[in-house]
């Protein structure tokens, strides 16, 4: 996500900081990109103004032009004043401390309301809350059955009363439910309603007043555009909404207009939805967000993803192993398996600082199947040769290649890719850190060197 | 019909099923071949119900080109004259998803030689720069022969369709401007530029 905002003002920084003294005409060039660039991310024009007026009247105090390395120097206040568009630090929900607290959900038709409904029951299910979900959108045809499957996947109850009753009734009867069942949280899906549809944005403005919500949150769509200002300046003024969900953030668009929704709305991103499963569901983070866009890396999001799924003593073991050269096939497999979980590959290869310049990663889908690939190989050695590769000769590389559906020039490869890939390690154990040709080579297994911007 | 998650095809189906019927006096039969979005069939059931057309469904998770293939057998069987074939919602971005969108389109034409004979994208008028990106995507996997403008009834004007037709040569086909049944137009070329001046 973001990439291309992000290649923007990579590209132009990078100009300023070749320099090494800047001048207001630098200043100017770059403010033109970062315009430019913004509003092709779809950053509502006006948003685009005062943050580019803002940002060049830093850009051109004392701080900047006094300062050692000038380009550096624009590079981290472009990322303060993009981390202050997106909303500052993270904030967190809401909750009552008494009796349920009410999350009702809002937004335009197909923005992934339902979704994002079960999506966050999970995410505070996780958290140890007992979730309960209100089915109040009456007019999509199987918009109740939807919310009741997805509802019911991600361990929450949902309160429905068919699509006769009046959405408003139905709230207020679940809002009645959930206290008698003592439920932490109850989660209030609506139908999805154009801005200028002043029927249901009354009726919306009625939910809330019946539900008195401690939060309110506006569902946008990540690829929205200009028109995104509009339909949060609508949704501000009939249910006062106290925070954003940015959904299919997955996707390849920059996201620009969702940004812009907080500086018209003065309303925080609170959540951001990057997948299709329940789980591709996490907190905003305004500031890692906006070292991301510069292409510093979104490494703590990362390390937070990695921390979740790798097993502590799994990780010691493996560090043993790195230090003392036992890193096996078998150790390969389980790491690959390890990082699988985290979600696309192609997603994490964004979050790794300095990746967002090298193209052909970036261009390279990471292919899932080849992946597999690599797990049926593996699967189809022995124990022995899992351990001590240098035993696979010309015979057994070719039963290996009959049982796991592959050829002998798949199995070669993967041997070959091993081999640096340990090699790498054990520069790495003894404190060097590859350079990133090096990576990029052992992900390429042998392809030409990539090359790769050097600053 | 294909597109992004959430950009109105299902409704779009419905609303092209009941105008077909309704109008021309065809016989309809409506492929639920997003067997992934919970409840996607049951929607589409209820608008072909609308549109007194007839649907060929299968289990949540089955294979939507078998779904494809059944439901072109059932409309040969039965002697239709039009079959629409609803597909997932997915991001373009998805590589696996979307090879999984030309392998359902490659089953239509094995079935039914010429087949299909539109493929219509739908795009979300209040989509920004990337719906450029969704189209061209899109049209490499599956050959798109143009765009439903979803979603015009609200203030967005849907100006990224005119990218569109200009880099991808993809014609804007028609409109939808609302959640009925005959929310459901040509596309007037000299009425959107029209709307675009408008201010």
């Amino acid at each position: 996500m973001f990439d291309q905002l992000s290649d923007r003002l990579q590209a132009t920084l990078s100009e300023v900081r070749a320099r090494g003294k800047l001048t207001e005409s630098d200043v100017d060039a770059a403010m033109r990109e970062i315009r430019l660039a913004l509003l092709e991310a779809d950053v509502n024009f006006r948003v685009v103004k005062a943050f580019t007026k803002e940002l060049k009247e830093r850009c051109l105090g004392s701080e900047v032009l006094e300062s050692l390395d000038p380009g550096q120097q624009v590079v981290k206040i472009v990322n303060e004043e993009l981390t202050g568009l997106m909303g500052g630090s993270g904030r967190e929900l809401a909750f009552s401390s008494s009796g349920p607290t009410v999350i009702l959900m809002a937004g335009l038709q197909g923005s992934g309301k339902t979704t994002a409904c079960a999506k966050l029951a999970q995410h505070l299910a996780k958290g140890g809350k007992n979730v309960a979900l209100a089915a109040c959108d009456v007019y999509r045809p199987a918009a109740v059955d939807q919310l009741v499957t997805v509802g019911g996947r991600a361990g929450a109850h949902v309160y429905e009363q068919g699509t006769d009753a009046d959405p408003v009734e139905i709230a207020a009867w679940a809002l009645d439910r959930a206290r008698e069942d003592d439920r932490d949280v109850l989660i209030v899906d609506t139908a999805g309603r154009l801005h200028v549809d002043e029927e249901l944005m009354a009726e919306l403005a009625r939910i809330r007043k019946r539900t008195k919500p401690h939060d309110v949150l506006l569902v946008v769509d990540a690829m929205t555009g200009q028109d995104a200002v509009g339909v949060a300046e609508s949704f501000a003024e009939a249910a006062e909404f106290d925070g954003v969900v940015m959904t299919k953030l997955d996707g390849d668009a920059r996201g620009g207009a969702a940004l812009s929704v907080k500086a018209v709305t003065g309303k925080p991103i609170l959540f951001a939805s990057t997948g299709e499963k329940l789980d591709a569901f996490e907190a905003f983070h305004p500031d890692r967000m906006a070292s991301r866009i510069l292409g510093m890396g979104d490494v703590l999001s990362l390390i937070e993803k990695a921390e979740e799924q790798v097993d502590q003593r799994q990780a010691e073991d493996l560090q043993k192993k790195l230090e003392d050269d036992r890193f096996t096939l078998e150790d390969f497999l389980q790491q690959m398996r390890q990082v699988r979980k985290m979600g696309p590959l192609s997603g994490l290869i964004g979050m790794l600082p300095g990746m967002g310049a090298m193209k052909q990663l970036k261009g390279a889908e990471v292919d899932e199947g080849e992946l597999d690939r690599v797990e049926a190989i593996i699967l189809s050695m022995t124990p022995e040769e899992r351990v001590n590769p240098g035993v696979i000769n010309g015979s057994r590389r070719k039963r290996i290649a009959h049982g796991s559906g592959t050829r002998v020039q798949h199995v070669n490869q993967l041997l070959k890719q091993f081999e640096q890939m340990r090699k790498l390690m054990r520069q790495m154990v003894s404190g060097n850190m590859p350079s990133p040709e090096q990576l990029a080579q052992m992900g390429g297994g042998g392809a030409p060197r990539p090359r790769v911007r050097r600053r | 019909m294909v597109g992004v998650n959430g950009t109105g095809k299902t409704t779009t189906i419905g609303k092209i099923a009941s105008h077909l019927s309704g109008e021309f006096g065809l016989r309809v039969v409506l492929a639920a071949a997003d067997t992934y979005r919970a409840a996607a069939a049951e929607q589409l059931a209820e608008w072909a119900d609308r549109a007194g057309a007839e649907l060929i469904r299968s289990e949540p998770g089955g294979d939507p080109g078998a779904v494809a293939f059944d439901a072109i057998d059932a409309a040969r069987a039965r002697g239709a004259d039009v079959v629409i074939v609803d597909t997932a919602g997915r991001l373009h971005t998805q590589g696996n998803l979307m090879d999984e969108l030309g392998k359902v389109r490659r089953v239509i034409g094995k079935q039914l030689p010429g087949a299909p004979h539109e493929t219509l994208i739908s795009i979300d008028a209040t989509t920004g720069q990337n719906g450029l990106r969704q189209a061209k995507v899109f049209a490499d996997a599956v050959a798109v022969d143009g765009v439903v403008l979803t979603k015009l009834d609200g203030t967005a004007k849907g100006g990224i369709v005119l990218a569109i037709a200009s880099e991808l040569e993809i014609p804007v086909k028609l409109i939808g401007t609302g959640e009925k049944l005959e929310d459901l137009r040509p596309f007037d070329p000299t009425e959107f530029a029209n709307a675009l001046l408008a201010g």
